[in-house]
């Protein structure tokens, strides 16, 4: 058989890495700022009070970045290694390779300016603006058609499992980015999802649901399929298992999610069923886990010595507890407690720092020596990294899981009256300081490990040379076996079979996605309208867009559930039809301020003024940022039409002719909330001013807007229980008159 | 959180297929699955477990740094 002469790519494998540690440990700092700010907020309001370090705008770049950035970073790097090796092959294209690099790089340092800009989509782990949505969907391609091309110019004849993963994760990916992504943009900076309310939350959680699964999941898994028996130098436990672990969990995974929705839509039976669904995700999982833990049969001995795979066994660990956990939370009873807690918080990182983060670390503790041909700098630093990591996994997570406990049952208390133990929300998130303290400490040792690696391997890098194009040589297996058979049927058969494989992944993967899509689709025809609900004034509207922008989003949820002590302390539950001109919705995940969905006319409008430039004067002891700049901005109307304009396409009914007037509108509205504000200010604040003045100011200023919105919010409903109440009386006017010229 | 939606679901016409459906595809995946996968030969499952360790330009390069 002849022999052919080829090599491998070192190079990207090099680059991926070295952006993996850079922005892992730029993310991990994101992270860390975040974390201080609800520690320490008062020393953050009066010293680094930017709008761009504020905790609604940077959080969003802690989970963008340690997800796209640096776990995306850690995939590359596997795949690019890995998949050129299974396939023996060099990657397809190395200027496909170098596009996606730098498209990828581009791409982050495009997320870094604008989301502390607060240019955002307000949605959850898909904040990037459209045209970075379009990037993002470019390089993916990119990406996953030199893969392709890789694989079918291959000299081997099966796929190994760790490519079916990547494959599953390239096509799933791709349909969850562009489905979620739908948008209608009204300038390059700003646009507003295609759904709205309900839809918008499903389409939302389809995606984000899947993306812990196809993207902080299967590529892992796949690069632990490989590395691992690697680093440990035997074969994986059970290839067998391997399989039925990679098709099971496609296939389960993207239901858990779906039939969790659908089944509470149906009977008892059927409910329990879909608890049953959920649980069974733990087999698949589980499976994976023990594979990968077994491959170390017999070699545990060299767990002592192999940093390497001490990393893997923690990350496997970790994996294993949050496996276990996830289908936990998924239950009725657990998740009542969990949800909207720091719960929620301590899961996610048990998983990104203690799967993702420790998988990533080993793997590139075992690579850079590879391809720098050279023993790594220290293998005692590299230890001490391991357990510094593992220490701050420990003190991240423990903290968390007791808060959410904490606040979860403060929440539930009631006391012998049937009043509310905590009425206060303060008085719950008071409670958390310590944990807070805490766990800004376990982040900042995970970082200080990080940076660790990052001078080990760049010692490591300095005293080898890079083996940039690797040789190899192999038998072309591939061809030889289809001239071998002579047959064209074989040979055209060999060659479809990558792309066979990835229809049929695409099918299981679409079956538990379309169970949920159709009925998200029917469901809008569905969402019961309550007529008391209108589209919100322009000014709202603007205001809206200004809650998007500062992401009050996450800390503020807009979602009452209908448990006594959520309706108790909040008010009534919310319903489906009072979110269907919400271009994104706002319901939220986490509650680190109370859930807003009732706050219009709960307080005044010179309150909220007060409150929003500084929380602590008049909430003893909030953690809220201050937003002093609000009331210095002057709030941009000139979009007002454009805007009005994309929310009629979206299904707003707006009138004809609307957004001509709509701006004038917007300043009607704001200088009546303007001259309320000013009239409401205490005593002291009024003397020696121009009030008229003061006015004029302010009926200009972004907080105005702001406040405008806050005010509207769950006042629709309540208008029409009072009229409900009153039963032919007409209810008061809660809402600007403004909103009269919406009606048609 | 999904779930406070509920009442929007039992209005469709035909849900109840819904759940049939989606358990008859379940079971059959995985009866499809499980007997491809216990029918394959065990030369190739050996062949395809040990295909990240059979990388010979590699190990040749590599192997001295095994401490």
């Amino acid at each position: 058989m002849e022999i052919e002469k080829f090599s491998y790519d070192n190079k990207i494998v090099r680059n991926f890495g070295y952006a993996t540690i850079i922005w892992g440990i730029t993310g991990m700092l994101v992270g860390l700022i975040a974390a201080l700010q609800l520690a320490f907020p008062e020393f953050f309001n009066d010293y680094l009070g930017f709008s761009f370090l504020s905790f609604g705008r940077i959080r969003p770049l802690h989970t963008n970045a340690v997800i796209f950035a640096f776990v995306g970073n850690a995939i590359f790097t596997g795949v690019y290694y890995s998949l050129q090796r299974l396939v023996k092959a060099r990657m397809w294209s190395d200027k496909l390779s170098y596009i996606n690099f730098w498209g990828w790089q581009f791409i982050i340092v495009c997320a870094v300016i604008t989301l502390p800009l607060g240019i955002t989509q307000g949605k959850e782990y898909a904040e990037l603006e459209w045209w970075i949505d379009i990037l993002i969907a470019v390089m993916w391609v990119v990406f996953g058609f030199n893969m392709f091309a890789t694989i079918l110019h291959r000299r081997v004849k099966h796929l190994y499992v760790a490519i079916w993963f990547y494959i599953a994760t390239f096509v799933t990916v791709a349909i969850l980015h562009i489905f979620n992504s739908f948008a209608l943009p009204v300038s390059l900076m700003k646009s507003y999802s295609a759904y709205a309310g309900v839809q918008d939350a499903l389409v939302q959680w389809w995606y984000g649901h899947n993306a812990v699964a196809f993207f902080l999941t299967t590529p892992f898994l796949g690069l632990m399929y490989y590395f691992v028996p690697k680093a440990a130098n035997r074969p994986v436990y059970s290839y067998r298992l391997s399989i039925i672990h990679f098709w099971s969990l496609i296939f389960i995974y993207i239901w858990a999610g779906p039939h969790h929705l659908l089944y509470t839509a149906l009977p008892d039976w059927a409910q329990s069923l879909g608890v049953v669904f959920s649980i069974m995700l733990i087999a698949p999982s589980w499976g994976g886990m023990l594979n990968g833990l077994l491959t170390l049969r017999g070699a545990w001995d060299r767990v002592r010595d192999d940093v390497t795979l001490k990393f893997m066994v923690v990350a496997l660990t970790c994996y294993g507890m949050v496996t276990f956990e996830g289908p936990l939370l998924a239950l009725k009873n657990i998740n009542s407690l969990s949800h909207y807690t720091d719960w929620t918080i301590a899961h996610v990182h048990v998983g990104g720092l203690g799967w993702n983060g420790m998988f990533a670390f080993g793997m590139l503790y075992w690579l850079f020596p590879k391809i720098f041909r050279v023993k790594l700098y220290s293998k005692k630093l590299a230890n001490q990294h391991f357990w510094i990591a593992t220490l701050g996994i420990i003190l991240y997570a423990i903290p968390m899981y007791i808060a959410g406990f904490v606040q979860g049952l403060m929440w539930q208390e009631f006391n012998a009256d049937g009043t509310l133990a905590n009425p206060e929300f303060l008085e719950t998130t008071q409670a958390l300081a310590p944990y807070y303290m805490l766990r800004s400490l376990g982040g900042l040792l995970f970082i200080i490990g990080a940076i660790m690696l990052f001078y080990n391997l760049i010692k490591t890098a300095k005293s080898g040379n890079l083996l940039a194009n690797e040789e190899a040589e192999a038998p072309n297996l591939r061809l030889s076996n289809a001239k071998a058979s002579g047959k064209q049927f074989w040979h055209r058969s060999i060659e479809k079979r990558p792309m066979r494989f990835m229809l049929l992944s695409i099918i299981v993967v679409a079956i538990g996605g379309l169970v949920e899509i159709i009925p998200t689709m029917i469901v809008d025809g569905n969402v019961q309208t309550i007529s008391s609900v209108k589209p919100y004034t322009p000014l709202e509207l603007e205001g809206r867009d200004l809650y998007i922008k500062e992401g009050c989003y996450n800390c503020h949820s807009q979602m009452i559930r209908p448990l006594r002590f959520e309706t108790e302390r909040y008010g009534e539950y919310s319903k489906s039809g009072e979110s269907v001109y919400d271009h994104p919705f706002q319901w939220g995940s986490k509650r680190t301020g109370p859930d807003l969905a009732r706050e219009g006319g709960k307080r005044n409008n010179t309150w909220h003024y007060q409150h929003m430039i500084r929380p602590k004067d008049i909430s003893q002891g909030s953690i809220m940022p201050a937003y002093p700049w609000m009331k210095e901005n002057n709030m941009d109307l000139s979009l007002m039409e454009t805007k009005i304009n994309a929310m009629r396409t979206l299904g707003v009914p707006y009138k004809k002719g609307y957004e001509k007037i709509a701006a004038k509108d917007a300043r009607i509205q704001a200088k009546e909330i303007a001259t309320d504000i000013v009239n409401g200010l205490p005593k002291k604040f009024k003397k020696g001013l121009n009030l008229d003045k003061e006015i004029n100011k302010l009926r200009k200023k972004e907080i105005v807007a702001l406040i405008a919105y806050l005010q509207r919010l769950g006042v629709d409903i309540k208008a029409e229980n009072e009229a409900n109440a009153a039963k032919g009386k007409t209810a008061e006017p809660t809402v600007s008159d403004s909103t009269n010229n919406l009606k048609e | 959180m999904l779930r406070y939606i509920k009442h929007n679901m039992t209005e469709i016409e035909g849900i109840s297929i819904y759940p049939i459906l989606s358990l008859l595809i379940f079971t059959l995946f995985f009866a499809v699955m499980l007997t491809y996968v216990f029918r394959m030969k065990k030369s190739r499952i050996e062949e395809m477990g040990d295909m990240p360790l059979k990388d010979s330009s590699e190990d040749i390069t590599t192997n001295f740094l095994n401490d």
